[in-house]
């Protein structure tokens, strides 16, 4: 039951530093790091202390509700610093790396026999579970759910994304290993999205339903491919999965271990070599950002532009992440910056700037704000640039005001903040949708859950 | 422009936080932000933003504007040497409206731009762009004599209780420069209707007699202009609205810009023209009789359509909620003009009327959508409990 799917809204836009098709070995990271943050949905219970040492696959933590939800070392080594913030809320664990990683050894599955059960235990104990999120609410799921289905999206729609049919080149064993693993963990078969015209393997996927996604930012959320195939009504619960997670679950299938090494998107035009690296979670960012930068100010991202969290330099790679991307700030003034068809190089989607007319094809985009903060005003605009069939600007207000039956009515649980990313880019009001969302999204966890 | 910018960063000093003008700091940034787009970086969400912001849209509309404007001077002053049977040049012409007009200009900018800075110092919030579009518009859609007294009153009137009462630009449900001309029409009715005001000096000079021409068909005088006059402006009316092919260029040019709302000025148009259509079918007076596609051109309708009636804050805001809205106005609007002529005024009364019932066809709308979910829920539990 495939089914295409081309969505018409949203945003095109293509940015100067795309990362080229070449991969190398990042130099080693000596510290890394795991930030409990990036985990939404789990209050962390420490199981290591400073000092102490761990192998790669080895629990850290485990969620407070679940004991069995465990998060692991991605490497082995030392547990050098648990660094805390306000009342005492863990931040990162860091972790020296050995210069040879010794893998915990999970045992290898066959998959033509293992159980549900099995498989689930497994994830759990491994630190794999993390890597599955749910829908409504987008935090980690909830292991005693039964979930309606499970959706991978491979098609990356959002500018200076990693190109995950690339990063996932040599890993088909893997991914159709974890695939695999996926299918017996919810014993129906998963939904793939995969680019219209792809080449590569993934539109030959076994135990999955492949779905032919095509259209500009954010068709390649998977948000919009469980919303055109089937929406998530209320008390429904779906889980996703990123593309490259799938392959080290696989991973963890076919050889036992948790090896939590990606391929990441470096790019964005203040990199001098954007291209892609080999790097295992949490690594410091500071050995693909050494040397490799542009001078000026610039912000480093952890994810993409539309929904990356702002990092420094010396900071570590998110949980979730496979790009890194690197613009300028645009902390400087702009001279009669409003006047229509004046400052016709910075990106737009509306003609009140010749950017259609005169705009480079790579656009060099900086953080600046481009304006300041409003009242809703131009209505409209949002819903032109939505590809949900939801009404956003209501949804929003919804949200502000805490009015938790209408966020039900108008569709909450269909989407996740990262959707709303295109509305922060595209108002003119420089509304903060993701975050009004984000905080929609814990108010219904709270009261509805 | 780095000395100016310099410059202006020494100014400010005195108005940041916990200097001495804190709490006029919004006034001096309205200011700035004139000069200067603003060094703010995004914090939270999106990393990078479109380049599009409330001022640049708001001046679009500005730009839209005016060509209408530029002829509504023009044939103002061409009004009032044609009648007075003088010979004129263009410039002449141009020179009479512009003393006429300007001034009805600087006024509302003054008082309603007073009125924003007032209430942005008061509450600590930024000046919104919005008046921008409104100060301009509300000299357009008045009679060229109106006393500049009155404007005043009028703008104070439309900003304080159309906006400012209900929380600033995009709170109002009314247009504030429609509420403006409702206001002065109901306030001095001499000055905004009648034979008298609607040519420059008709009041004063004997030859000169100004009527609409929704004004004589209802008193059911002979219409002495052809349609091609209609269509070109040059017939006598409020400021600007008169020139339908220059209110169409600027209908262009927010439609290309993607800032006006191309569903409701077209279901403005066709609501109209339908309305006029089965009006004409029972001619039994001149107003019942005048053709469909006159409608179109005359009382100012293509300006309310375009430029009124497409405010996003006070239309309805869903898609599909525009369209019923423009149609609904369309349809209103020759309603009124034609079955009540004590009101030539149909457009005015009509967006006005619409701008009200704007949040219930939303509500319709949406509530249409969510009825939807919930069909497609009680689907999926029926499904479940089948099975």
């Amino acid at each position: 039951m495939s089914k295409d799917i081309r969505i018409r809204k949203g945003v095109s836009l293509k940015l100067k530093g795309e990362a080229s098709k070449v991969v190398k070995e990042a130099p080693r990271s000596e510290i890394h790091s795991i930030q409990p943050p990036d985990l939404l949905g789990i209050i962390p219970r420490l199981m290591v202390k400073e000092g102490d040492t761990v192998k790669a696959g080895d629990p850290l933590y485990h969620a407070k509700t679940n004991e069995n939800l465990k998060i692991a070392s991605p490497v082995s080594g030392k547990v050098t610093e648990v660094v805390r913030g306000q009342k005492r809320r863990i931040l990162e664990i860091r972790i020296q790396a050995d210069a040879k990683p010794v893998y915990k050894d999970f045992g290898k599955k066959d998959r033509s026999k293992i159980k549900a059960e099995e498989v689930k235990a497994l994830l759990l104990e491994s630190g794999c579970w993390p890597f599955i999120k749910q829908r409504p609410y987008d935090v980690i799921a909830n292991p005693e759910d039964s979930p309606r289905d499970i959706f991978i999206s491979t098609y990356a729609s959002a500018p200076l994304q990693a190109d995950i049919e690339f990063i996932l080149k040599d890993l088909q064993e893997a991914f159709q290993a974890g695939v695999d693993a996926l299918a017996i963990l919810v014993g129906k078969k998963v939904h793939l999205g995969v680019e219209k015209n792809s080449t590569s393997y993934l539109k030959d996927i076994s135990n999955a339903v492949i779905h032919k996604v095509s259209g500009p930012y954010p068709a390649g959320n998977v948000g919009v491919l469980i919303h055109h195939i089937a929406p998530i009504n209320a008390g429904e619960r779906v889980w996703v999965i990123n593309p490259n997670d799938v392959a080290i679950i696989g991973n963890l299938f076919l050889h036992g271990k948790f090896d939590a090494t990606k391929i990441v998107a470096l790019a964005g035009s203040c990199v001098k070599n954007p291209q892609y690296y080999k790097l295992v979670q949490g690594a410091a960012l500071e050995t693909i950002l050494r040397e490799n930068l542009h001078q000026g100010d610039h912000r480093v991202i952890n994810g993409t532009v539309f929904t990356g969290q702002k990092a420094s330099a010396s900071g570590y790679l998110g949980f979730y992440n496979n790009t890194v991307s690197v613009i300028p700030e645009g902390n400087n003034y702009r001279m009669f910056g409003w006047m229509p068809f004046k400052d016709n190089q910075i990106p737009s989607i509306y003609n009140t700037s010749l950017f259609r007319l005169f705009g480079k094809k790579e656009s060099v985009v900086n953080t600046n704000l481009n304006g300041e903060e409003r009242a809703f005003v131009v209505t409209g605009e949002m819903e032109s640039v939505f590809p949900f069939d939801v009404y956003p600007m209501q949804l929003l207000k919804a949200c502000l005001a805490n009015d938790i039956e209408k966020m039900e009515n108008l569709g909450i649980y269909e989407i996740a903040p990262e959707d709303f990313a295109v509305i922060d880019y595209a108002s003119s009001s420089k509304i903060e949708a993701q975050e009004i969302i984000r905080e929609g999204l814990n108010l219904m966890i709270k009261e509805v859950g | 422009m780095s000395f100016l910018r310099n410059k202006v960063d020494q100014l400010k000093k005195p108005f940041l936080k916990g200097a001495k003008y804190e709490k006029y700091a919004p006034a001096f940034s309205a200011l700035e932000t004139f000069l200067f787009v603003p060094n703010h970086t995004t914090k939270k969400g999106a990393h990078i933003r479109d380049a599009v912001d409330l001022k640049r849209t708001m001046i679009t509309v500005v730009i839209a504007l005016l060509p209408a404007l530029f002829y509504g001077i023009y044939n103002t002053g061409f009004q009032y040497y044609s009648q007075l049977g003088e010979a004129f040049t263009f410039w002449d012409a141009f020179l009479h409206g512009a003393i006429k007009i300007v001034p009805m200009i600087v006024v509302s900018y003054a008082v309603g731009l007073g009125i924003e800075f007032i209430f942005a110092i008061l509450r600590g919030h930024e000046v919104n762009e919005g008046y921008l579009v409104t100060g301009l518009l509300i000299p357009m859609i008045m009679p060229v004599d109106f006393p500049l007294w009155m404007l005043a009153i009028s703008v104070a009137f439309a900003v304080l209780i159309g906006k400012e009462a209900f929380g600033g630009t995009g709170m109002n449900i009314l247009n504030p420069a429609l509420l403006a001309r409702a206001f002065a029409f109901f306030a001095y009715p001499t000055f905004m209707s009648g034979d008298k005001v609607w040519v420059s000096e008709a009041l004063n000079v004997d030859g000169i007699s100004g009527e609409t021409i929704l004004g004589k068909l209802a008193a059911g005088k002979e219409l002495s202009y052809t349609a091609a006059e209609m269509f070109s402006g040059a017939i006598p009316g409020s400021v600007a609205e008169t020139s339908t092919l220059w209110i169409l260029v600027g209908a262009a040019i927010l439609i290309l810009t993607g800032v006006g709302s191309w569903r409701i000025i077209a279901g403005g148009f066709i609501g109209a023209a339908l309305m006029g259509l089965l009006l004409n079918q029972f001619p039994v007076n001149a107003l019942l009789g005048f053709p469909w596609h006159q409608h179109l051109l005359v009382g100012g309708l293509a300006f309310g359509i375009v430029f009124m009636a497409t405010d996003p804050v006070s239309a309805a805001q869903t898609l599909k909620g525009k369209w019923i809205y423009g149609i609904l106005v369309g349809i209103f609007c020759i309603l009124i003009r034609v079955l009540n002529p004590a009101y030539p005024e149909g457009v005015m009364l009509a967006i006005l009327l619409m701008n009200v019932f704007a949040p219930t066809i939303d509500h319709y709308v949406v509530s249409a959508h969510i009825n939807r979910r919930k069909k497609r829920l009680i689907a999926v539990q029926n499904i479940k409990t089948v099975s």
